[in-house]
């Protein structure tokens, strides 16, 4: 269960979350939309204790992440995996190496085993065989899919998924959306996206919030922000830029 | 002009912060090699790149200095007919300043600058934020290595400038310049105490830990973007020699001192 309180996030001058509060139970899948540049990879930062709120609590199973020390936190991660916004592989790695970082940190796996793993990481984001190239060598869509494979494949509790789907053509991002849905079905996880790809939100969640001036402005089951009258909803889920515009 | 003192005090107070944070980080190094066993493999590759790939800089630097240092000796002694303690001189300076000195710089230059480039990189591409996700503390995984394999390869590179130099200037001082050779070494003998050299790789290992965690300071608390990555590699080399130059000058009065030489 994560729990954010009332979290407040500047940078400089320049308020990000502004009283952030939500929960999300074990076992949904949620879906944070909102507009570019709202803060929506800040508040995935936090939910992991990457950054610290200024003010307010982030509790992951009664844990508090904001007092915390940076050790401590080390275990509470282990319990997630966390797709970034631009795939962040490590660049003097290749593909194996990438996805089986924690494999081969925790030293639990036998060579073969962890060979195994990764095929099979990589194979379910249909990347096959491409264990030794370099980050350098791959596009962004398929960087994107081997930091997805990267985080699945230690099998975390809770997924964290910074827009899975940008920057990939319309099939590929339905089967990675299909991907997401499948691991939140069959692996029992708590999955959590950020994405401002409706369809994608659409497919992947049961439930979605949405970020709006740095606070939680809706919060409820898929199908009901997508029947949502609220205009800075309904705008946002239209596409419609103009502010005029009333929804029927 | 009313501002001066004030932007002089904040350069100031910047820098102390900066000296108290790598302190800090000297604190965690300990503490995760007290805690973990760091690997083997990091280890490994950093000290080839600290320590085999920088050995063209350091044996030139050495090489230089002692030629230098040999002729310019022996045109001033050669007026009090002291040639053959031109050696002694050499040996001396190489040992206990020069050497440590002139390495460590060098190295803050390209080993330094490297890693607060490469960390740097890392950083303002979340590679750093992606090592934590992974439940990997980023002192663990990129500082140990990084310290410990400058530590250990700082006095073997000044120990290598150092023999490099003394042979230069044996060859510039008996070859070139005419001073008898077995005087010339004589001399070095009986003036160079062991002291002056344990003093020197005393020096260089502290003159190594200060270029990686100055370095890998600077790239972990890199600012965003290509001009954070610059400006962290700059203020890494001109850091750790302003750092190396001033710690030098209290080494030698303190170990002098100690060993009383
Ligand atoms: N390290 C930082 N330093 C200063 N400001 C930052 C930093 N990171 C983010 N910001 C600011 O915080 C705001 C929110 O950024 P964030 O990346 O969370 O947006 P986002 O909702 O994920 O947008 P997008 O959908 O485009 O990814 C932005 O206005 C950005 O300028
Ligand atoms: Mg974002």
């Amino acid at each position: 269960m994560i729990e954010v309180r009332d979290v407040h996030k500047s940078f400089g001058p320049q308020p990000v979350l502004r009283g952030t509060t939500l929960r999300i139970e074990k076992g949904e899948a949620v879906v944070i939309i909102g507009r570019s540049g709202g803060g929506k990879s800040i508040l995935l930062k936090h939910l992991i204790g990457l950054l610290r709120p200024d003010s307010g609590n982030v509790l992951v199973d009664g844990q508090d992440l904001a007092r915390m020390g940076e050790r401590e936190l080390l275990s509470v991660r282990r319990h997630f995996g966390m797709l970034f916004q631009a795939a962040a592989l490590f660049d003097s790695f290749d593909v194996y190496e990438n996805v089986s970082f924690v494999l081969r940190r925790e030293g639990k796996h036998t060579a073969a085993e962890m060979r195994r793993l990764v095929a099979e990481a990589l194979e379910m984001v249909e990347l096959p065989g491409i264990e030794h190239k370099k980050p350098a060598e791959l596009s962004g869509g398929m960087r994107k899919r081997v930091g997805l494979a990267r985080a699945i494949v230690y099998r975390p509790r809770i997924l964290l998924y910074d827009e899975p789907t940008t920057g990939l053509d319309p099939i590929a991002g339905d089967r990675i959306d299909r991907l997401i849905r499948r691991v939140w079905e069959q692996l029992n996880v708590t999955s959590i996206a950020v994405t401002h790809d409706m369809k994608s939100a659409r497919t992947i969640s049961n439930r979605i919030l949405m970020l709006h001036e740095g606070r939680i402005h809706a919060d409820d089951t898929t199908e009901r922000i997508f029947q949502s009258t609220d205009p800075i909803l309904y705008n946002f889920v239209n596409g419609i830029g103009e502010s005029r515009s009333e929804p029927n | 002009m009313a501002r001066m003192p004030i932007l002089l005090y904040q350069r100031v107070q910047a820098g102390l912060d900066g000296l108290g944070e790598q302190a800090q980080l000297l604190g965690e190094t300990i503490g995760s090699l007290r805690r973990h066993r760091p690997s083997w493999k990091d280890f490994i590759a950093q000290l080839h790149f600290v320590g085999v790939k920088s050995q063209t800089v350091v044996v030139t630097t050495g090489a230089a200095t002692g030629m230098v240092l040999c002729a310019q000796t022996y045109f001033q002694f050669h007026k009090f007919k002291m040639d053959t303690a031109t050696g002694a001189v050499v040996s001396v300076g190489m040992c206990s300043e020069l050497g440590p000195v002139l390495a460590g710089l060098m190295l803050a230059g390209r080993v330094g600058a490297a890693m607060a480039a490469e960390l740097g990189t890392m950083k303002v591409t979340e590679q750093i934020d992606a090592l934590r996700a992974l439940a990997t503390h980023p002192v663990d995984f990129l500082v140990v290595p990084r310290v410990l394999a400058t530590v250990v390869a700082a006095p073997l590179l000044t120990a290598q400038s150092v023999v490099i130099g003394i042979v230069a200037s044996y060859v510039i001082g008996v070859h070139l310049l005419g001073i008898e050779g077995a005087y010339y070494l004589a001399n070095i003998q009986r003036y160079t105490n062991p002291h002056h050299v344990v003093m020197g790789l005393i020096k260089a290992v502290i003159f190594g830990a200060i270029i990686a965690l100055v370095g890998c300071h600077k790239g972990l608390n890199c600012q965003q973007g290509a001009e954070g990555v610059g400006h962290a590699t700059t203020e890494t080399v001109v850091t750790a020699s302003i750092s190396i130059l001033v710690v030098n000058f209290f080494l030698t009065l303190f170990l002098s001192r100690l060993f009383n030489v």
